[in-house]
């Protein structure tokens, strides 16, 4: 990436995380994520009852938390652009677009990562309570960051479709279901009655759910790194395509 | 500085720009004409290269577009038409997000930022949210964003759509000023800004180039244009009529009486001759001894123009 580029991709991502902090939008954000992520950890995921010293109830939850909050937080990024027309404004500047995407792209996935961030207390907890294995929480903390960004790219993808944020979160929760769902356990088992195994490992390799367990568990396997990546690469590029279609036409 | 050859923009079965080719030099002001949908604002996406052609070439400052957007795309400053800006940011952010986008930073920045602001009578709004500001302070951030980085070439879609007649001065002045040093296209449908302003304009209806030439010439064309009005006191129309077409250069005449006086338009004979035509009407009243309160040669009229050319259905239909 040439210097230039970088520059470019970071007046863009700043600009992006300025346009969060300055609308009441980020802080409500932040403040439904870790009472969302409290409820489901303690309450829900029976964290003192379990009595041991780890976070898998805390970590357990993320697919289905982000599922709704990715979205949420990233829907604008296209979308809004394309609504008030701002769109032309960017795209006409000296810049690739990819360094736009990955500008907005970056500044979103950095909200998140600081709203991750601020789970901290939990680790405190559980430190207090026991002796965790603080490599399996970092694990768990690189895996929910990846899987936010794999949700994030998406939505990103989705928010470049069309002008209406509601249709681009809309869009996104569905996909992102699907990422999810091919994957899981229950359906996993559901699925194998009556289709090959190599239809069903096929198919449950497209979920983030097995690649996402890994880092549960402690595990940074270099295979769940590149499918991560690969969602997010894709995604991305995805994103390039269609902006370049929208003016295309 | 902007050259535009044989350029096509399709959306579906729909051709919105037709095969339209230009040229604007430094030190040029093109005004770009049409009625709506015409395709201004589609060609001047080309040009900013916010629309790659469907086919034809556009190059800025000797930069193809489509083979070095970049180093193209440095050199113009660009009005939307709806002046969109961020909403989430104050004026200041907004112009220094912009700034840095061209490259500028540190003091550099700073400076075009101060210079802009100034131009375009932003200081009082510098901190203000862009989503509570008017609708002209709006448009003017955005043209401030437009001119920060000194540009050689201006692109402005409408720039003085919605402002106040003041407002509209200011920007017509400000145009006009940077017109000396840089090659400026901007599109408009009100034609006393073309006068004011452009050093040329074209008209351009339902994607075509109809007309390009300077004000002067495009007036020219009107049908009136060489033409001469007369208003005489105390003379009866006839008289009025019969001596006014035994002029030799004469023409067509048209006298009609407006109480106590007559209003007559003669028309040349040879448009080529009409510096004549005056002449020779101001010493037939002298001859005459009519007393006349007006005498002047028309320079025709750029609205009468623009619908003449725009719409020339409706102008047949007329006339028949
Ligand atoms: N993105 C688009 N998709 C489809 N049609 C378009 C698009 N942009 C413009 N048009 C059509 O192209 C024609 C020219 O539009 P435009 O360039 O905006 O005209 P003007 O700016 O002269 O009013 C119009 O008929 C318009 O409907
Ligand atoms: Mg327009």
């Amino acid at each position: 990436m040439s210097p230039d580029s970088f520059r470019n991709v970071w007046t863009i991502a700043k600009r992006e995380l300025t346009g969060y902090f300055n609308s009441p939008v980020a802080y409500v954000f932040i403040v439904i994520f870790l009472l969302l992520n409290g409820f489901f950890t303690f309450m829900l995921g029976g964290f003192f009852e379990r009595g041991e010293a780890n976070l898998n109830s805390f970590f357990t939850w993320h697919p289905w938390l982000y599922l709704f909050l990715v979205p949420a937080a990233g829907m604008r990024l296209w979308a809004e652009e394309r609504r008030v027309g701002t769109l032309e404004l960017l795209l006409t500047m000296p810049i690739a677009p990819w360094e736009a995407i990955v500008g907005k792209f970056a500044a979103c996935w950095a909200f998140l990562a600081l709203a991750l961030a601020l789970t901290f207390p939990v680790v405190f907890t559980v430190g207090f309570l026991g002796a965790p294995d603080f490599g399996t929480i970092l694990a768990g903390y690189v895996g929910s960051l990846l899987l936010a960004g794999a949700y994030l790219a998406v939505t990103v993808m989705t928010s470049a479709l069309t002008r209406n944020q509601v249709i681009s979160f809309i869009l996104s929760v569905v996909i992102c279901f699907f990422l999810i769902l091919c994957g899981w356990e229950p359906v996993t088992n559901l699925l194998v009655r009556w289709a090959p195994d190599w239809f069903v490992n096929t198919v449950a390799a497209f979920s983030v759910m097995p690649h996402f367990a890994g880092f549960q568990r402690g595990v940074v396997d270099l295979r769940d790194l590149v499918f991560f990546g690969s969602v997010m690469v894709f995604s991305l590029f995805s994103t390039s395509v269609i902006l370049r279609s929208l003016r295309g036409a | 500085m902007i050259t535009v050859e044989n350029l096509v923009k399709e959306f579906g079965p729909k051709k919105a720009v037709n095969n339209v080719t230009f040229s604007v030099q430094r030190g040029e002001i093109l005004g770009f004409l049409g009625p709506n949908g015409a395709g201004k604002s589609t060609t001047m996406r080309m040009i900013t290269g916010f629309f790659p052609p469907t086919s034809g070439r556009v190059a800025v400052g000797g930069h193809d577009l489509a083979e070095d957007p970049i180093a193209a795309k440095k050199l113009i400053g660009y009005l939307p038409e709806s002046a969109p800006c961020y909403s989430d940011m104050t004026v200041a952010g907004f112009l220094g997000f912009a700034a840095e986008m061209r490259g500028l930073r540190g003091a550099a920045r700073d400076a075009a930022i101060e210079k802009a602001v100034g131009l375009c009578f932003l200081r009082d709004v510098l901190h203000q949210s862009v989503d509570t500001l008017s609708k002209g302070y709006r448009h003017r951030t955005c043209f401030a964003q437009s001119i920060l980085h000194d540009p050689d070439v201006l692109v402005l879609d409408e720039p003085t759509d919605g402002l106040d007649p003041n407002q509209k001065h200011e920007v017509r002045q400000l145009i006009k000023r940077m017109g000396e040093k840089k090659a400026i296209i901007f599109s408009t449908h009100i034609l006393e800004e073309v006068e004011a302003v452009c050093s040329r304009a074209i008209i351009i209806d339902r994607g075509t180039v109809v007309a390009n030439g300077t004000p002067a010439e495009l007036k020219a064309r009107s049908e009136v244009a060489g033409s001469v009005s007369l208003r005489v006191q105390g003379v009866a129309v006839d008289v009025v009529r019969s001596k006014l077409g035994g002029l030799m250069v004469a023409g067509r005449v048209h006298a009609n009486a407006t109480g106590p006086s007559v209003t007559a338009r003669i028309f040349p004979r040879d448009k080529s001759v009409n510096g004549e035509l005056a002449k020779a009407v101001a010493e037939l009243t002298a001859k005459e001894a009519w007393h006349f309160d007006e005498l002047h040669t028309e320079e025709g009229r750029l609205d009468e123009v623009f619908r003449a050319i725009t719409l020339p259905d409706t102008v047949q239909a007329k006339e028949a």
